[in-house]
Order: C-alpha cells, then structure tokens, then sequence
C-alpha cells in the first residue's frame, strides 16, 4: 500500500496538500506562515524549471529574468498603465511565454555549456534593463507594488497569502504532474535521454524543447509576481544572477525532476538564510558550502534519493 | 580619431583582463572538461591579497608573490577538495559546484578581508602618456603588458616543456595519456594551479585601474567565460581573442552607446556569435556520436 502510493504520481500531490493544511495549525507566528509562502512561490518558479532541466534536460542559468519579468509586471501595470494587479499578473506571464518563445526559437538550438551561457547572458540583459530604466522600474532601488485584488478583495495579511501561494503552487504542481505523465512529458524525457534517439521515433525536439522553456518562463514570471505583490516591493535582485543560480540550486538539491524536490529545494533555501540570521556575516560562506556538498554527496537530491531509500526498506 | 584611439586602449587593457581569465577557463576546461566559474575568484583573490599585504608593510612584490601562492593553494583546494570527489558528475552538476565554489570563496573573503573597495597605488606612476592625441595610463602598459608575458610563458610551457606536453596530452585523451604514463590527477591538480595563478596575476595588474572586493569575482567570471565561448571553448588563442574582443566591443559600446548597457553589448554580442557561429569563432565543427 505503501510501496504503491510511493509509486503514484498523486503521492506527491497529497502530501504537499497535507503540509500545506496542517503548517498553519503549528505556525508559532506570522512571521512562519509569511516564510512559507515565500517557499511556496519559490517552489512554483522552481517547478517551471523542473519542467525545463529535469523533464527536458535543458539548462538554464537565467531563470530569474522570467521572474524578474513577472515581478515587473505586476509593479509597472497598475502604477504606469493603469491596469488592475490580477491583469497585470496574466499579462506579464503571457508575455514572458512569448519573450520565452521569441528568445528560446534559437537559443535552444545550443547545448550544454553554450546553452548555458545563452541563457546566462539573456538573464543579465534582463536584469540590467531592470536596473537601468529608472524612470519605468526606479533603478537600482527597486519601486513599490500596489496591492493584489482578486474580484474586489485585497490580499492582504500574512494568512491570506500563505493560502494564496499555497493554492497557486498546488495547482501549478498538479499541471506539472498531469504533463509528466502525458505523451508530452514522455517525448521531453525521451529527448532528455537521447536527442537523436527522440527525432528518430518522432518526437519534434525543437518544438517540444521550446514548450518546455516557454511552461518554465510562464511558471516563473507567475511566482515572480506573487512575490512582488507579497513584498509589496521589487528590486532588480529578482533578477539577478545569484537568483538564477538560487532557482537551479533549488532544483539540484531537491530532486532533478521531481515535482515533490522542487519544493524541498525551496524551502530548503528559503528557510536557510532565515535560519541564519544570527551569523549574517558567515551566510554566503555556509551557503556556498552546502551547494558543494550536496552536489558531491547527493548529486541526485534530496527527494529521489529519499524515495529510493524508502522503496528498498519497504519492498 | 582621438576618441577611437583612446577607446581602442581602454578596451585593450580591459581586455587583456579578460583573456587572461578567459585563458583560465581554457586551461582547467581542456584538462578536465569543468568550467571553472571560480575563476574569477581567483582574480580578487590576487587583488585583495596584495592590497591586504602591502597594507599590513610588505613591499609590492612580495605582497603578490604570496597573493599568487594563496590563489594556487586555493585553486589546488578546490581541485582535491570539490572536483575530484565528485569525478563523472553531470556537466551541470559540475557548474554548480563550481558556483559554489565562488559563492564560498566571496563568503570567506568578506570574513577574511572587508566588504569596502580597496585600491593599490600604480606600479610606475600616473602620469599618462600621450600617444596620437589620446592618453594612456603606465598601468595599462602594465595590464597588457602582463598579459603579454604570461601568455608568452604558457605557450613556452605547453610547447617546450615535457610536463606542458603532458598537459596537452592529457587535454586531447585522457585515456591515452593515462596509458602512456601520464599521473593524470597530477596534471589535472597542475591546470588548476596555473589558472589560479593566472587570474591572480590579472588581479594585481589591474587593480590599480578598476579597484577591487570581495565579490568582484562574478563579473570577471562572466565575461571570461563569454570571452573562451567567443573565441570557440577549448582553444586558448581563441580565449585571448575573445577577451580582446569584449574588451573592444564593452568600451565602444560605453563610448558611442550607452554606458549603462555596456555590460549587455557583450552579452548580445555574444548571444549573436553563438546563434550564427555556435561554436564560437575558433571553435572547430563539432560532430556528435550516438
């Protein structure tokens, strides 16, 4: 019984759902529930690059420009545009899809290391249009976000928003686990594993890649403005470099290509710098070091590696 | 013309920066196939280092001798320490160890050392030299000039030395070199030594010109590591041309566009280079076995 719903793809699914319900019943203070929904829409931009590096096997080093692009969006809309928050929201996810589909057409055509660079490099023309447009996104220092309103109430409260986040991450990880398990999916992990072999059975590589970029971009520009309108603030340090490298790390160490890892992964580095607050000079150092460690030691992440673990005790 | 030439030198001696970092990462990617996002460490380690020594009363030279040897030891480190443990890793998963690599090196730098801009004095002077109706600083001569030597002394190594031969054998086949007698780890713990010692040296030039701190590494290692894709990843001619190249290209973009994307000229350029040549402009055709 065990062994089966380890199996299923909804165990994933269930257990978030039963964290998520049960974390406000022993949160000691706001201050907790406020922490795990920044986990919670980190883990939604982490999931979008789950579908892309852990499903496709498409490295991308500048992740935090899709959510720098959300951010914004929900920030400029409202204060130069004069657009409700909740449009802004949609409208700046369609149009990271579409600066993801325009960018990823030929990107996408590299590999490995070019790949990466590509990627890095779009991410910090992204980060440095953030910091330099004063006049639209106030440069350096960021500008205020207005409230989210959805149908008329305003999401305010640190409660309101762990629901909130809680239930776009649900719904982002439930689309994340039905494409896993659609032909979709499959043709992604078959190109994974061998481009060659893909195009030889039919998958169309080029297409299924850019999907994959275009649903990671979508995912991340989402999450970027939940966070935006959490903090009520954007800096151009969403979109930085160390961010893109954050989201990857989140990725890495909770489980290439599991849905569940991206989570872990997330709250694993949220949490952390919280936890050390206290030695804030030594932050970047342990930081760092655990990013060496786990990619040394647990190169395959925290949750299949656990899994694994679990179905040899129990079979 | 007076503007050109003095954008041509600035660009010059930024890049000469950057093919020495970019010749870094040539190194230790051929010896071992690892792109080295530390590299850039190693240049602020050799900055702050001789800042911080000259500051406690050793003389300059001194000062970046040992700045020099602490890079090598950290490069040594972090080959015995992080990238042998983990042997047959996935690309990926080697780039993040090496990133955080560098973000553990910027952590200890910021306890070790501070987190202000440090600066040191000019080698011979600051009076600058007019030169067809522009001006360049001694320093720069310094700059390019150090880079000149050292990539003098590294082609002299790798071609006329039996160890720089072994290096490159290593760098073709790992396996072959194996099988003919090459310590492979040695030479691999030696790529990491002398890119180490590489960056460092770049550090200490140009200090003096562009100040230095904890985490100037990052930038460094971008645009090194743009400049060895530029010039085709693999290929150290490659790498200084690169580096050049975004020198060049970063200083004419500052001049005649705009000065707050000169960071993003690079970057498009080398998005372009990438879409049309994506092997970079020495790289060589690349055919994929299944």
């Amino acid at each position: 019984m065990l062994v089966a719903l380890l199996r299923s793809r909804l165990a994933a699914l269930l257990l978030l759902a039963a964290i998520m319900a049960l974390f406000p019943l022993i949160a000691p203070s706001a201050f907790y529930l406020r922490v795990a929904a920044l986990v919670w829409i980190f883990a939604l931009a982490a999931l979008g690059l789950t579908i892309l590096m852990g499903y496709a096997g498409q490295v991308s080093l500048g992740h935090a420009g899709f959510l720098g692009l959300g951010a914004y969006g929900v920030a400029i809309g409202p204060a130069h545009l004069g657009l409700p928050p909740l449009l802004s929201l949609v409208l700046a996810a369609a149009l990271a899809g579409l600066i993801a589909y325009l960018v990823g057409r030929p990107i996408l055509r590299l590999k490995g290391y070019y790949l990466a660079i590509a990627t890095l490099g779009f991410g910090m023309i992204l980060a440095l249009v953030f910091n330099s447009e004063s006049a639209v996104t106030g440069g350096p220092d960021g500008m205020a976000v207005a409230r989210m309103t959805v149908l008329g109430w305003r999401i305010t409260g640190a409660l309101n928003w762990y629901w909130v986040s809680a239930g776009a991450l649900l719904v982002g990880a439930w689309l994340a686990l039905n494409l896993q398990a659609s032909p979709s999916g499959r043709a992604l992990r078959a190109l994974h594993d061998s481009e060659v072999a893909a195009a030889g059975v039919g998958v169309n590589v080029a297409a299924k890649k850019l999907s994959a970029f275009v649903i990671g971009a979508v995912y991340a520009a989402f999450a970027g403005g939940l966070l935006a309108s959490l903090n009520g603030l954007i800096t151009p340090e969403a979109s930085s470099f160390m961010q893109s490298i954050e989201l990857v790390a989140m990725v890495i160490i909770g489980g290439l290509g599991s849905v569940f890892g991206a989570v872990v992964g997330a709250a694993f580095l949220v949490v952390l710098p919280q936890a050390l607050t206290a030695f804030q000079e030594y932050e970047q150092a342990v930081l760092g070091l655990l990013i060496m460690v786990f990619m040394i030691f647990l190169p395959d992440g925290i949750v299949p590696t656990i899994r694994r673990w679990l179905l040899e005790r129990l079979s | 013309m007076a503007e050109f030439l003095q954008l041509v030198f600035s660009g010059l001696t930024v890049g000469a920066v950057y093919a020495l970092v970019a010749l870094g990462f040539t190194l230790i990617y051929n010896a071992s196939d690892v792109i080295n996002f530390a590299q850039g460490d190693f240049v602020m380690i050799g900055g702050m280092g001789t800042v911080f020594l000259t500051a406690a009363g050793l003389a300059l030279p001194v000062a970046a001798f040992i700045a020099i040897v602490a890079a090598v030891m950290v490069g040594l480190a972090l080959h015995r320490f992080a990238i042998q443990p983990a042997r047959g890793a996935s690309p990926v998963a080697l780039i993040m160890i090496t990133i955080g690599a560098s973000i553990f090196i910027r952590g200890v730098a910021q306890i070790v050392f501070d987190k202000q801009f440090h600066s040191l004095p000019a080698f011979s002077g600051s009076d600058p030299i007019h030169l067809g109706g522009a001006t360049i600083l001694p320093q720069s001569l310094w700059v390019m000039g150090g880079a000149l030597v050292v990539v003098a002394g590294l082609y002299a190594f790798l071609e006329h030395t039996l160890l720089g031969k072994a290096v490159l054998a290593t760098a073709a086949n790992r396996l072959a070199a194996r099988l003919v007698g090459i310590n492979v780890t040695v030479i691999l713990a030696l790529a990491f030594g002398v890119s180490a010692a590489i960056g460092a040296v770049a550090g200490i030039l140009v200090t003096p010109i562009t100040l230095t701190r904890f985490d100037v590494g990052t930038l460094f290692a971008l645009k090194g590591f743009a400049a060895a894709m530029l010039g085709g990843m693999g290929n150290p001619l490659g790498a200084v041309v690169g580096g050049l190249l975004i020198g060049l290209l970063e200083t004419f973009g500052a001049g005649y566009l705009s000065s707050t994307y000169k960071d993003a000229v690079a970057f498009v350029a080398i998005l372009l280079v990438l879409l049309f040549m994506p092997r970079g402009l020495f790289g060589g055709r690349s055919v994929e076995r299944v």
